[in-house]
């Protein structure tokens, strides 16, 4: 009560002195109205002022009340200079709004933990390895019957230490809720009949799939949607319950809906149905690698015991069974086998969610709080710089405040004052900007099948973060002003003698600091530039233009006359120019290699991809032949190939010419059918445009069997050359079309090739986008900090300048003066930029594409960028300094 | 300075003693209470009767309302509260133990 008071008192300090005016004089009334004299009663008080003010201190809190006074003071200064401030505020805000958004980013995607229990207590479980070309690789797939075989050896022999968990990829699948002809896409994620229970997850409807629902193969179709997809696809409709959802050739019923905020462990992608692992058809092969094992440590156990002997342990099974698995060796060779068994296995904690997001944005979104952070930091030297020139300006007012009884914390309390109020006004526009700015980066993340999705909530750890950076800031900001000011000497600061050039030295040494930030900006963001533009430029060897790819399935599979029939059904279709077949398409980021054996030889240790395509494929493509012939109608796979030029190199090194390989035949694998090389292309980015060329081979898309008897084909996808500038508009149509022929044959995809290049270089856009945003915005503020500061310095050695000029000096003498030490920082920070940039680039240097930071023009093309911007911001400062009238000057002093 | 410090300890033990008989008192009353209880002996000052009273108000002993006078202006009157009366009961304690010992003290030095 009193407190409050005392607190509200501070808040009306005008009223409380009023009232305390107000008793005394009711006080002098009674006095002189009892009969003393008024002058006497007057007297008794003593100085009406001095009691008032004795009153006033006890009756408001006084720390407070100070503080309101620095606060409206601070306020007022900041009105003064109001360009000076707007600005200062401004750069603030986009320096805390960037640091803000990029927090919330990297929080939400790398640290926040996933919506569980125990989330701490989850691990990942992967294998390490040499995987191709003798990279280092790392695996975390697993088959079903090795997570068995796992699952059984952590519950008996580890004393129920963990649990294991299996949970698939949440894979954009095809399922139907009603006709066969509505198919549409959701994520769809197996997941084991523990996850749930061991997740302490309840069912926002219904119930969850339980281990009881997970036993044996096929005999459990059961689904579970995610609440999220419960709310989008179905508006809550709490009649979900029991209706049924095919995909595949299987029906599921669903019996419940997750609870509101899981969205599966895949972080970016948003899980919409739960089924359970033995559904899947590969649950009961021991060859394939589907889906992820995660591992729960029990309540009570203590990861930095317990991890190790389980890792061991779980080694030595998964190695066990690995060479047990007759299948996953077949074929290979011995040092392959030995290379395959010879790996390692490790936990990752996977608190946070595992998604290949994740891995692909880790590093991107490290460059990304990088970028921010110097941003801000550019922009918090520049408002110091201004802060300590105003400091400066004022050393008369400090030491006269000083010299009455100011305490120096008094003093550093005004200063902070002044920064914490820049420091708010610019929080509070940031978290503006950071409230568009982090789901706008997020909306550019987005592949057309498969856009990221992220909950970025503005919750307790944002604020918290918000306010950190603020009190940071607000140090940052205002300490060193404040205790140089504090610091000063009054009898010294009025005279006028206070070391003159003090805040100065200390502004230069600012610059230097800046231009040392800037630098590593510009240095980053031109090599992200140039990176995105040699891969935007990479030659692609195929035309992507008027392309569409129209990728269909065909449920158990179709013979290729099917196909054929519909390829020639499409090609008749109003407003196509051609149409062929390709197993999938270009740079679709899905790739299958093979073993090559040459003249029955055993595989080589280099595998070659491949892609079964139509006749006509290649023309269709634009990819022109260097030698021999396109497939013809009657040519079958195995039988007859078409390579490209890496591919003759690497397996025929002794072949001079491309025409040379014609009629030289290979094999995939050992005991294989022979292929006969009918053709030569040149190298086109198959899969990936960041790789370099693989070896590739073509073959028939008409495959034959053992017995010359046609097979069938499952997926394959059409490549339509439209007539029309943009080939989407046919998709309707020609989707349409193909379900129309009833042959099973159905479009669960539509894309083009030109969105497929796009999408190669979704990551490398965006960085390249906001890196040089960042740059500009750093070059900006740089140059500002640096106008302002010469300028300062000029105007406050007017007089020296003045006199100098009268003494003869020449111009180029003044200008040299002006500037010497300025640009000496520039040079002096530039140093440190090389350095930090170069230390800086080798961190992300797996980013690049064909740019290396070492680069005798990247390293240039930043310092001249910076060299340019202060030549132009010292311009006017330089002008002034020569424009100085030294009888003018002399005059006034 | 040195008269009201010597009236300082006790001043807070006056006032409360004398709101604690006659409530709702202004200031001049107050001191005018003072001055008459006291035979005209003890004399509060202005300076320091009026710190005093708020010092008092913000520790809780005693509360304080402004109302009308008949001559229209306002005064400020003040009562005890019940931590007031508690601390009345402390101060006179006190009092008498250090009177006491003072007493002692003149008899047998």
């Amino acid at each position: 009560m009193s407190l409050w008071s005392r607190i509200s008192n501070a808040l009306h300090g005008e009223r409380l002195n009023r009232e305390i005016e107000e008793e005394l004089q009711s006080h002098m009334e009674e006095a002189i109205a009892s009969g003393r004299a008024p002058s006497e009663a007057r007297r008794a008080f003593g100085s009406a002022l001095r009691a008032r003010e004795a009153s006033h201190r006890i009756r408001a809190a006084q720390g407070l009340e100070s503080l309101l006074a620095d606060v409206r003071f601070g306020w007022r200064q900041l009105c003064r200079n109001r360009v000076t401030s707007a600005a200062a505020v401004l750069s603030l805000a986009l320096g805390i709004g960037s640091c803000f958004a990029a927090f919330r980013l990297i929080d939400a995607l790398l640290w926040r933990p996933l919506p569980i229990s125990n989330s701490s207590k989850l691990y990942v479980l992967s294998r390490k390895m040499i995987g191709l070309y003798g990279k280092p690789a790392e695996d975390a797939h697993w088959s079903t019957p090795a997570f068995k075989v796992m699952r059984n050896a952590v519950r008996l022999d580890l004393k129920d230490q963990a649990d294991l968990i299996a949970i698939s990829d949440s894979d954009r699948t095809d399922i139907t809720w009603a006709s066969d002809d509505d198919i549409e896409k959701a994520h769809v994620a197996y997941v084991s009949g523990n996850m749930f229970p061991l997740f302490g997850l309840e069912p926002a409807l219904g119930r969850l799939i339980t281990p009881a629902d997970d036993r044996g193969p096929g005999e459990h179709p059961y689904a579970v949607l995610s609440w999220d997809y419960w709310n989008h696809r179905f508006g809550r409709d709490p009649h979900i319950l029991g209706r049924s959802l095919r995909t595949g050739d299987q029906t599921f019923e669903i019996i419940g809906v997750g609870p509101r905020d899981f969205t599966g462990t895949e972080k970016g992608t948003v899980t919409d149905v739960f089924l359970p692992v033995s559904m899947n058809r590969f649950a009961n092969q021991d060859d394939i690698t589907w889906h992820l094992i995660f591992l729960m440590l029990k309540p009570g156990v203590n990861p930095a015991t317990a991890l190790e002997p389980l890792r061991q342990h779980l080694a030595a099974v998964s190695r066990a069974l690995e060479a047990e698995c007759s299948e996953c060796l077949r074929g290979m060779t011995r040092l392959d086998v030995e290379r395959f068994l010879n790996q390692t296995l490790v936990f990752h904690p996977a608190g946070a969610g595992i998604s290949d997001l994740q891995k692909d944005y880790r590093r991107f979104l490290a460059i990304l709080g990088l970028l921010v952070a110097l941003v801000l930091l550019i922009a918090c030297v520049n408002v110091a710089n201004m802060m300590t020139a105003q400091a400066a300006a004022r050393s008369h007012e400090m030491a006269l405040r000083i010299s009455i009884g100011a305490g120096r914390r008094r003093l550093v309390q005004l200063i902070l004052c002044q920064s914490a109020l820049l420091a708010l006004l610019a929080s509070v526009l940031g978290s503006f900007f950071a409230a568009w700015s982090a789901p706008f980066v997020l909306s550019l993340v987005n592949p057309p099948d498969n856009p990221a999705r992220l909950d970025l909530p503005a919750d307790g750890r944002v604020l918290l973060f918000g306010f950190g950076l603020m009190v940071l800031i607000v140090l940052l900001l205002g300490l060193l002003p404040a205790l140089r000011a504090s610091a000063v000497r009054p009898v010294a600061a009025l005279k006028g003698g206070n070391d003159p050039h003090a805040p100065r030295r200390l502004m230069r040494g600012a610059i230097a600091l800046q231009v040392a930030f800037c630098y590593l900006v510009l240095f980053l963001s031109s090599l992200f530039v140039t990176s995105f533009q040699r891969l935007e430029n990479r030659p692609l060897g195929f035309s992507t233009d008027r392309l569409l790819l129209l990728q269909t399935v065909a449920g158990k599979g179709q013979l290729p006359v099917v196909w054929n029939q519909t390829a020639e059904a499409l090609r008749a279709a109003p407003g196509v120019d051609s149409v062929a077949i390709s197993g999938w398409p270009l740079l679709g980021r899905i790739k299958i290699n093979s073993d090559i054996s040459i003249n029955g030889a055993p595989p080589s240790p280099t595998p070659a991809f491949f892609l079964n395509v139509s006749p006509g494929w290649l023309s269709t493509m634009k990819i022109p032949l260097v030698a021999g012939r396109d497939f013809l109608p009657e040519d079958n796979s195995p039988g007859v190939a078409i390579v490209n030029e890496t591919f003759v190199r690497t397996f025929f090194p002794g072949v001079g010419r491309a025409t040379d390989a014609i009629g030289r035949t290979f094999s995939r694998g050992a005991n294989r059918p022979l292929n006969k090389i009918v053709g030569v292309t040149p190298d086109v980015p198959d899969h990936d445009l960041r790789e370099p060329n693989r070896a590739v081979f073509y073959v028939p898309f008409a495959g034959i069997d053992a017995k010359s008897a046609p097979t069938v084909e499952g997926f394959a996808t059409f490549v339509v050359h439209s007539d029309a500038q943009n080939p989407l508009t046919l998709a309707d149509s020609l989707r349409k079309l193909v379900a129309q022929r009833h042959n099973r044959l159905r479009v669960t995809n539509v894309t083009t090739e030109l969105d497929l290049v796009r999408d190669q270089t979704i990551r490398e856009r965006l960085i390249a986008m906001l890196a040089a945003f960042f740059a500009v915005v750093a070059l900006l503020l740089a140059g500002i900090g640096l106008y302002a500061v010469l300028n300062y310095s000029v105007l406050q050695r007017r007089r020296e300048i003045g006199i100098r000029m009268a003494i003869g000096s020449t111009r180029v003498g003044i200008v040299r003066i002006v500037t010497l030490d300025v640009f000496l920082m520039i040079t002096l920070g530039s140093c440190a930029g090389v350095a930090l940039g170069v230390g800086a680039a080798h961190y992300v240097a797996s980013l690049f594409y064909q740019v290396k930071a070492t680069d005798a023009d990247m390293l240039a093309l930043p310092a001249c960028a910076i060299l340019v911007t202060a030549l132009i911001a010292t311009l006017p400062a330089i002008l002034r300094a020569l424009h100085t009238d030294p009888t003018e000057i002399l005059r006034t002093e | 300075m040195a008269k009201t410090d010597s009236l300082q300890g006790s001043l807070d033990l006056l006032v409360l003693k004398i709101l604690s008989r006659r409530p709702r008192l202004h200031g001049y009353a107050i001191m005018a209470a003072i001055t008459d209880t006291s035979g005209e002996v003890l004399r509060a000052e202005e300076g320091s009767l009026y710190p005093a009273l708020y010092r008092m108000e913000e520790a809780g002993w005693i509360r304080a309302e402004w109302v009308k006078k008949e001559t229209g202006r306002r005064a400020r009157i003040y009562e005890l509260t019940a931590a007031g009366k508690k601390q009345l009961g402390v101060e006179e304690s006190r009092w008498q133990s250090v009177s006491l010992a003072i007493n002692r003290v003149l008899r047998e030095a």
